[in-house]
């Protein structure tokens, strides 16, 4: 069988069981609909959450983008996982006791204050679209390249899927369809990874062979370790040292930072862990989560790595002096007819080669290493097909995530905690599924119609979320005394400056977008930090000077603070 | 109130701020120390066949990330057995 027909019939039959799962768990209930019950297993949690985090961007982007940036990728690892040991100790227990539904509940309860909820609702809608518009487009894209339609059928046979199950079932379909999803996308993945290690290092285990010596082209141990080379190859053809990287510390601080916070204060991270029944499951369900986070997140870098050697040796050749383009292998012209790879003969050798700056003669994006690796080490056909799946899987569960999260905020947050308290509860969840159908209308366009400037909205989502909700919500916690004046005045203030800063830099003046001009040489991605201190700062400094936390909001804090007594999540 | 009394819920609250204190400067110091502020140093020594301030940065901060989550649940669910505010 061909490469397409395995792709229709391996893509084909996912969807089908996703479709299958949504039917079977489908919500009668806002309850089921918003935290799926309160009654999911912590194991199973964590893999849906697992499922819910890892997106299209990181399923098909990640090991590209570590690949050609070698150490200073490791602000992605280390920033999106760290963020996970956050909010286990500072958050997760806490609101699964607090028991409602929405990060903007907690916000507007904590903090009794209307004005509070309004700007917690604002971020969440807002972070929530910033990222569904890249996920429908990463659908797109996935679907084009396999199935050889345009990106914009893609995009609609994408939004059909998620609005399917979304929009039917609720938490409670989403939760048991991410797990099918998480098996589906973390098997495409391991599977190219653990061939190449086995091709390249002879150990089954790609994070060890990540480590090992190379095998030389009879299979025996050639004594030259995978990283050694690496760097000697970088070095040589004028890049940056793979292990040591290119950016500077404090901007690498910055940004692993923000990045971390802000995966904290991610409302669609945060409103998982409502969904279990106990305190002590909110606390092992981010374990979990972040074990099923970990297998990819530890791989990528392995497959990062033999990538780079593999695509370097196979444009340069072994001897470093190029390839002839005639005889090049197919997966470079494949991908030349996609656009994604360019060559152009500057010298007039024929040869391709590939060297940072004047002799280099390819252009190769970031996106094609994942998808293209089963070509590279021409692996069966039927990984390639696996590959489409597990990237539709990863685009699929993260867009029903958000989808979920900018439902519940505008048919709970906004309607019935602020325009219209008294609808019954089977208005409220017809409502909900309403305003799912609008998201998926609204993502699909963003999908079809891309900003050009998706990838900096991401860093502001993520500049957001760290310098808005992230203090706002471990305050509420931890202090008792923090008043609302304080935590609004704080939210806004970081808000704005990250905002303003990020805005500036990206769309108001591109051009001065360089260290010499930041503040102390912090970039726009990594400034959300700098704005998490200065929400703190001014929270404090704010509270002092204004009236104490009334009575009965400093029990509640209390009464938040250990796990007896939790119940289920509610709407009371 | 379901603790005994108001020194009880003190105790609790002041055992668990100790504990997640422990844990989180674990966590900065796997990360933005070993991973980031260190990395020239450490990467001064191998550890199999890897530099080792690289090592922590794509491998060893996300391992210990995992094992600081589950040693903070088990911690915390014999916190609340000792002080009687488990469910």
């Amino acid at each position: 069988m061909d490469v397409q027909t395995l792709t229709y019939l391996i893509v084909g039959a996912t969807f089908a069981l996703y479709i299958g799962i949504a039917i079977w768990s489908r919500a009668g209930s806002t309850q089921e609909f918003y935290v799926a019950g309160g009654g999911v297993h912590p194991v199973v949690n964590g893999m849906a959450t697992a499922a819910d985090w890892m997106s299209a961007a990181s399923f098909i982007s990640l090991a590209g983008i570590v690949s050609f940036v070698g150490y200073d990728g490791s602000v992605y690892l280390m920033g999106w996982t760290g963020g996970y040991v956050l909010l286990a100790l500072l958050m997760a227990p806490y609101l699964r006791k607090f028991g409602k539904f929405t990060v903007p509940d907690f916000i507007g309860d904590r903090y009794y204050s209307q004005t509070a909820r309004t700007v917690a609702v604002i971020c969440a809608i807002f972070v929530s679209f910033t990222y569904i518009a890249g996920q429908m487009r990463g659908t797109g894209v996935v679907f084009s390249r396999f199935l050889e339609v345009d990106v914009d059928t893609g995009v609609y046979i994408g939004m059909c899927v998620v609005f399917f199950y979304a929009v039917l079932g609720g938490m409670k379909g989403i939760t048991y369809t991410q797990v099918a999803q998480y098996c589906v996308l973390i098997f495409a993945f391991m599977v190219p990874a653990i061939f190449l290690s086995i091709l390249m290092t002879g150990h089954v285990i790609p994070q060890i062979g990540f480590g090992s010596e190379l095998l030389d082209a009879a299979g025996n141990s050639s004594g030259v370790f995978l990283l050694d080379k690496l760097d000697g190859l970088s070095t040589q053809l004028g890049f940056a040292e793979y292990t040591i990287g290119s950016k500077s510390t404090i901007d690498v601080f910055f940004i692993c930072g923000a990045l971390m916070f802000g995966t904290a204060g991610l409302p669609h991270v945060i409103v998982r862990f409502f969904t279990v029944p106990r305190v002590k499951d909110a606390r092992s369900s981010a374990g979990w989560a972040l074990v099923f986070i970990a297998i990819m997140y530890t791989t990528i870098p392995a497959l990062a790595a033999f990538s780079r050697v593999n695509m370097i040796e196979t444009i340069n050749g072994p001897d470093g002096q190029g390839v002839p383009h005639a005889e090049a292998p197919s997966w470079i012209n494949s991908w030349e007819k996609t656009g994604l790879i360019k060559w152009d003969d500057k010298n007039g050798d024929g040869k391709m080669s590939y060297a940072n700056g004047e002799t280099n003669e390819m252009k190769i994006d970031r996106d094609i290493i994942v998808l293209a690796t089963p070509e590279i080490a021409n692996l069966p056909a039927w990984v390639i097909a696996l590959i489409a799946a597990g990237g539709l899987a990863a685009a699929l569960s993260t867009s029903a995530g958000l989808l979920l999260v900018i439902s519940t905020s505008v048919s709970h947050d906004l309607l019935k905690k602020n325009l219209m308290p008294h609808i019954s509860d089977k208005k409220e969840l017809m409502y909900a599924r309403t305003a799912a159908a609008v998201g998926v209308v609204i993502a699909g366009y963003f999908g079809i119609n891309p900003p050009g400037f998706v990838a900096a909205v991401v860093a502001i989502a993520f500049g957001l979320a760290a310098s808005s909700l992230f203090p706002a919500i471990t305050m509420g916690i931890f202090s008792k005394k923090m008043n609302k004046e304080g935590a609004i005045a704080g939210m806004v203030a970081g808000l704005a400056f990250t905002t303003i800063y990020i805005i500036y830099f990206k769309f108001v003046n591109p051009g001065a977008n360089i260290a010499d001009n930041w503040l102390f040489g912090i970039s726009p991605e990594g400034i959300g930090l700098l704005g998490m201190v200065i929400n703190f700062s001014v929270a404090i400094l704010v509270c002092r000077m204004t009236a104490e936390v009334p009575k009965d909001v400093q029990e509640m804090v209390e009464a938040i603070r250990f796990p007896k007594g939790s119940g289920e999540a509610s709407n009371h | 109130m379901s603790f005994e009394n108001v020194d009880k819920a003190d105790g609790y609250w002041k055992e668990n701020i100790r504990l997640v204190i422990i844990l989180l400067s674990i966590w900065a110091a796997v990360s933005f120390g070993c991973g980031i502020l260190l990395v020239d140093v450490l990467n001064e020594f191998t550890f199999m066949g890897f530099k080792l301030g690289f090592w922590f940065a794509q491998q060893g901060a996300i391992y210990v990330f995992v094992a600081l989550i589950f040693v903070y649940a088990a911690k915390t669910h014999k916190l609340d057995q000792k002080y009687g505010v488990d469910e």
